[in-house]
């Protein structure tokens, strides 16, 4: 039995999902068709829209849907019109890729966004939009966004932040003052294939894909009503569980943060200092190349990543870790464990009984010889 | 099915032909297999496919592991393609039909470190490199064999054609059964260490026997041809790639001959190789009665210094004494002291049969005597070592850094060797699948 600990790559789809897509999936009627069923189909997309701004808390928004939450960043960073770009250098490769010639917003070595840095850079260039992520998937660490909305707003940019990673996991106060929001489903136990960019009202969006002019001209395509009704489902349950599932998933981070530092006194957690999401944990283990930590931890049946995937499969230095620590090892030695609404103590015990084996028998570090036993 | 026994009836003829196919697959590791994890160096080919399959049939817990060496997109000139090549899908294919764990890791930096800067500057020092010999003895040997004893692995197993066979000193490195297929040539620098933990399951079978197992396994790379090139340069063109590493090596430079006499321009070593008679781009010349001078020229050297390519006579070309460098030694006992001898069967070039000779230690390395001279022996291509009776042994082997003449007595600096891409190569930096 695997033991799944990977939920910032994906969740596993939560069974009310599931039920609702299979319902959804039973139903049948194109959303743009005049007829009964096609404005049955219409009505739950839009009802649709409703829960999934609710889950960040603007009910003010204009919910457009999208492929994937990377098409979402896309269509934010190249749909808004704006040619001047900044990017915090911390972003998802969705966002990079979007804005290759970008100006880099550096990060200090807890992880989170330099707001000097920022301030600087968005009074000295040309006004246009700043890309700043909710909470970064490898490290969790939670970025300032309500500040930087304030501080972009006040030089005249526009905030788009990637809200993939935090939406579920952290209060949507902090999202109150942002210009465009990415999301999406599948990280919240939602289907893969849909994502959504949630834009303030009256802001003009030109669409990346054109053709029957579905999503009010921004996003040609049949709506994918059933992905979409599970994504709602998903962000539904998310909001109603958010207090007792951070507290929970706390609980659960921090039994592997005590675990994997009694283990072994050289482990290293970047981020770890930061405000950081309640699921998300780095662990790196000096000396030991994070690939060989995954491919070991996968031998034992422990799901676990590192960097970013590659469609190939293999790992790729972090740039995340590396912007954190500018020439550090680090960046190619830490895992990432992130939790979920179905993993359990039982899974961190089970992580932490193969991880400390694995530590023993990897870390070129002599394992403490105070370390007291623990129960696995 | 049982793998002993063959029905005309219900078994595929393939099959029937197959008595003597299936290797001996005991890796020599304590019971059970199953128990016993070994990794399994998958390139995507047909030779690692089979020995991943081969291997987990016989009941071992094997992990497949591909290293993508190089970004597959920049070398086929695609932009924008994926780093990683078709190989590399093929690869994990094989492995979930066979259904074993698969894991591609990044060697891109250490390749480029440890094998194609060494191309490079092996072609400016004016030598023939052999890339895949280095990448066997770096990221594969050393680099792959880490991280496969870091996984729990007890042995590294890949495709190539050659035997491992136990011998009472311990184990001994074999040329393979199929003679076309040998790959002994391309592994003399594996060290004992490394050849205690290795193991070439296909060493005791043809290419056809390994194609019918892969059938067999209905595997999908079945069909898939032999690479022809080195990995890093698809398109065969390594003039290209030497120019574009190190630019220096298309600066033009004099065509001299033996005497002295400079015969023309060239635009780049890099587009010479040693022993080449073709496309010099140069006229005949006058003998020293005036008559026309019609004995064929030949590339007897590359000097990188003074940008030179000197011509000459096929009799330059001739050598009897090899000095090699880098030795790593496999044979039993002999050769490791200084002033000792042993009489071998020296290959010089992959595509060539041994020659006899007579190997003598010495304070840098080694020194070669042959028996009989040899022509167009080439610095930086391998010389290894094959006992002298059968010749199937390898004793090991090392590096050529020069030779010496033969007869006339005049010592030959380093000849060098190079590859001209207009031209075909009468050597080529040599490579091998797998």
């Amino acid at each position: 039995m695997t033991i799944y600990l990977d939920y910032n790559a994906t969740a596993p789809v939560r069974p009310a999902v599931i039920e609702a897509m299979t319902e959804a999936a039973r139903r049948h009627g194109n959303p743009s068709s005049v007829h009964a069923s096609g404005r049955a189909a219409r009505h739950r997309i839009e009802a649709a829209r409703r829960d999934i701004a609710a889950l960040i808390g603007r009910d003010d928004g204009d919910v457009i849907f999208t492929g994937s939450g990377t098409e979402a960043d896309a269509l934010a960073v190249r749909g808004l019109g704006r040619t001047s770009i900044a990017v915090s250098a911390i972003e998802h490769d969705a966002v990079l890729a979007a804005a290759p010639g970008a100006a880099r917003i550096p990060v200090a070595s807890d992880g989170v966004v330099d707001l000097c840095a920022l301030e600087a850079l968005l009074s000295t260039e040309t006004p246009g939009l700043v890309c700043v992520m909710w909470a970064n998937n490898e490290t969790g660490a939670v970025q300032p966004v309500a500040e930087i909305a304030r501080l972009a707003h006040t030089a005249g940019w526009l905030l788009h932040v990637d809200a993939v990673q935090g939406a579920g996991r952290l209060d949507p106060a902090a999202l109150s003052e942002a210009d465009s929001i990415a999301l999406s489903a599948h990280k919240l136990g939602g289907p893969p294939g849909v994502g959504a960019l949630l834009v303030r009202e009256g802001l003009a969006v030109t669409a990346l894909i054109g053709g029957g002019g579905q999503e009010r001209g921004r996003r040609s395509g049949t709506e994918n009503d059933i992905g979409i009704a599970g994504f709602a489902v998903a962000a539904t349950i998310a909001a109603q569980e958010r207090e007792t599932e951070v507290a929970r998933l706390s609980a659960l981070r921090s039994r592997i943060e005590d675990g994997v530092r009694r283990r072994a006194t050289d482990v290293r957690i970047p981020g770890g200092d930061a405000d950081r999401l309640c699921n998300t944990v780095s662990v790196a283990l000096p000396g030991v190349a994070a690939e060989t930590q995954v491919m070991t931890l996968d031998l034992a049946g422990i799901a676990v990543s590192a960097g970013s995937a590659c469609s190939s499969g293999k790992v790729k230095r972090s740039h995340v870790l590396d912007a954190m620590f500018p020439g550090d090892p680090v960046a190619a030695e830490a895992i990432r464990v992130s939790l979920g609404w179905n993993s359990t103590m039982d899974d961190c015990d089970r992580f932490l009984h193969a991880w400390g084996a694995m530590r023993d028998r990897l870390s070129p570090v002599a394992r403490p010889s105070n370390a007291e036993s623990v129960p696995e | 099915m049982d793998r002993q026994t063959c029905d005309p009836a219900t078994s595929p003829s393939y099959l029937c032909a197959m008595s003597d196919a299936f290797p001996d697959l005991d890796l020599g590791l304590p019971e059970p297999r199953g128990e016993r994890r070994v990794v399994v160096a998958m390139s995507g080919g047909v030779d690692s496919s089979v020995t991943a399959a081969l291997l987990k049939e016989a009941g071992y817990d094997v992990v497949g592991i591909t290293l993508q060496l190089y970004d597959h997109g920049s070398a086929v000139g695609r932009k924008g393609a994926c780093c990683a090549g078709q190989d590399i899908y093929d690869a994990s294919l094989v492995a979930e039909r066979i259904g074993i764990p698969h894991y591609v890791l990044d060697y891109e930096s250490r390749f480029r470190e440890s094998v194609i800067d060494d191309f490079a500057d092996s072609y400016l020092r004016g030598e023939t490199p052999i890339p895949c010999v280095r990448c066997n003895q770096t990221v594969k040997f050393r680099d792959l064999l880490s991280t496969a004893r870091d996984l729990g692995a007890e042995a590294l197993a890949t495709g190539h054609y050659v035997r491992r066979v136990m011998g009472a000193a311990g184990p001994e490195l074999h040329r393979a059964v199929d003679p076309g297929k040998d790959q002994s040539y391309f592994l003399f620098a594996t060290t004992p260490e490394q050849l205690a933990f290795l193991r070439f399951p296909l060493g005791g079978l043809t290419k056809e026997q390994t194609r019918d197992h892969a059938r067999r396994f209905g595997l999908e790379v079945q069909d898939k041809p032999d690479s022809q090139d080195i990995c890093f340069v698809p398109n065969g063109n390594y003039a290209e790639i030497v120019k574009k590493l190190r630019p220096g090596a298309a600066d033009p430079g004099e065509i001299v001959h033996l005497d002295g006499t400079v015969m023309g321009w060239h635009e780049g070593i890099v587009h010479y190789t040693i022993g080449q008679r073709r496309g010099l781009g140069i006229g005949g010349r006058k003998g020293e009665d005036g008559t026309p001078d019609t004995d064929p020229l030949y590339v007897v050297r590359l000097d990188p210094e003074s940008r030179r390519v000197i011509v000459g006579p096929r009799a330059a070309l001739g050598a009897t004494t090899v000095r090699i460098g880098e030795v790593n030694w496999l044979g039993t006992g002999a050769l490791s002291r200084s002033g000792d001898a042993v009489r071998v069967a020296a290959k010089l070039r992959s595509t060539q049969g041994p020659a006899t000779g007579t190997l003598y230690r010495d304070a840098s390395g080694a020194r070669l005597e042959l028996d009989d001279p040899q022509f167009g022996i080439s610095a930086g291509q391998a010389a290894v070592f094959y006992d002298a009776g059968q010749g199937t042994r390898v004793l090991g082997g090392g590096w050529i850094v020069g030779t010496d003449a033969g007869d006339n007595g005049a010592p030959v600096e380093t000849a060098s060797a190079r590859l001209t891409a207009s031209n075909p190569p009468r050597i080529s930096p040599v490579f091998v699948a797998e």
